[in-house]
């Protein structure tokens, strides 16, 4: 670890973190996916409740969508507004 | 590196009694968009006296809006609640425009959480009025205490989830857009800027964007004809 600065290193596992936080993705992904199937099924059975169908779909990915949302913020917060740069600097002017 | 900063630049400080606040890009589409509904409502409202029985033109427009809000308020939160749809129906609009702002260039207002979660404080504050005026204070607080009293901690971060989510859901998924167009502008060569990047604006800013003001102002009407059951 001797010769790399503090600051390159936050700034390296804070563009590792950002990756993995989005790893969250992949659960609204298969959620979603699934409650799409099960929409198509539906409509497939009665298409004359299409519009119904479609609105608690829209509403029911939305709120899978949350958990994704969430780690995407996590890594926008990190490569765009790092905390930890700050939290190091004032450590260091202790 | 020049080009890929996506952060909500500020444009002019001003000084409010010796605070220095700054202007940012978004508060400044904030105002345009409200500029622009301002006028758009007044224009209605000098024009309504010459509405006549049978619409044409911008009167159909007009009675488009008001009643497929009317229409879908009913449908959400039932007949007793009509009432809301003014609220409601202006946010939906009000969203609407903010997000398909983006389309212009231009740094959508709800890409600034500051926006979705001052629009997400007011359902909140709403959902915990309508709570207490219908269930009376006493069945409000008892309500934390169920289904059993050691779970009071899990309701009241249940509770304070609702404005944290719903901002956030319309705050990430907008910021998303803003950020991947940014990356395929810079991405893309010379003149293939032109034309390429329309097909991802109809996603992210035509789609993406209407759907996200349909479900934020849904979830709103839910949110809060469920604290009115009560």
């Amino acid at each position: 670890m001797e010769g790399i600065d503090g600051r390159a290193l936050i700034l390296a596992c804070s563009a590792i973190g950002a990756g993995l936080a989005l790893i969250a993705g992949i659960g609204p992904g298969i959620g979603q996916g699934y409650a799409a199937g099960k929409a198509t099924e539906a409509v497939a059975r009665q298409p004359e409740a299409q519009n119904e169908i479609i609105r608690t779909l829209l509403l029911g990915d939305a709120v899978a969508e949350t958990t994704g949302i969430y780690g995407l913020f996590i890594a926008i917060i990190l490569v765009f507004a790092n905390p930890l740069i700050n939290k190091y600097l004032s450590l260091l002017g202790q | 590196m020049e080009g890929l900063d996506f952060s909500n630049k500020y444009v002019f400080p001003v000084h409010i009694g010796g605070e220095e606040f700054y202007i940012t890009q978004s508060i400044i589409s904030t105002w345009i968009v409200m500029a622009a509904l301002i006028i758009f409502a007044l224009v209605v409202r000098f024009s309504i006296s010459r509405f006549k029985q049978v619409p044409k033109g911008f009167q159909n427009v007009v009675e488009i809006i008001g009643e497929v809000v009317n229409t879908f308020t009913i449908s959400t939160m039932g007949e007793r609640n009509k009432r809301f749809a003014a609220f409601y129906g202006s946010v939906f609009l009000f969203l609407l425009f903010s997000n398909l702002w983006g389309l212009l260039g231009m740094r959508p207002p709800t890409s600034d959480l500051a926006t979705t979660f001052g629009l997400a404080l007011m359902t909140f504050v709403m959902v915990q009025y309508y709570g207490i005026k219908t269930g009376g204070i006493k069945n409000y607080i008892k309500g934390f205490f169920e289904p059993l009293p050691f779970l009071l901690p899990l309701n009241v971060i249940g509770e304070l989830a609702t404005p944290v989510s719903l901002s956030f859901r319309l705050f990430g998924n907008i910021v998303a857009g803003v950020i991947i167009m940014g990356l395929i502008y810079a991405a893309l060569p010379g003149l293939t800027k032109i034309g390429v990047p329309a097909v991802l604006h109809v996603y992210f800013d035509v789609f993406s964007g209407a759907l996200q003001a349909f479900i934020f102002v849904m979830l709103s009407m839910i949110f809060v004809s469920n604290a009115i059951q009560e």
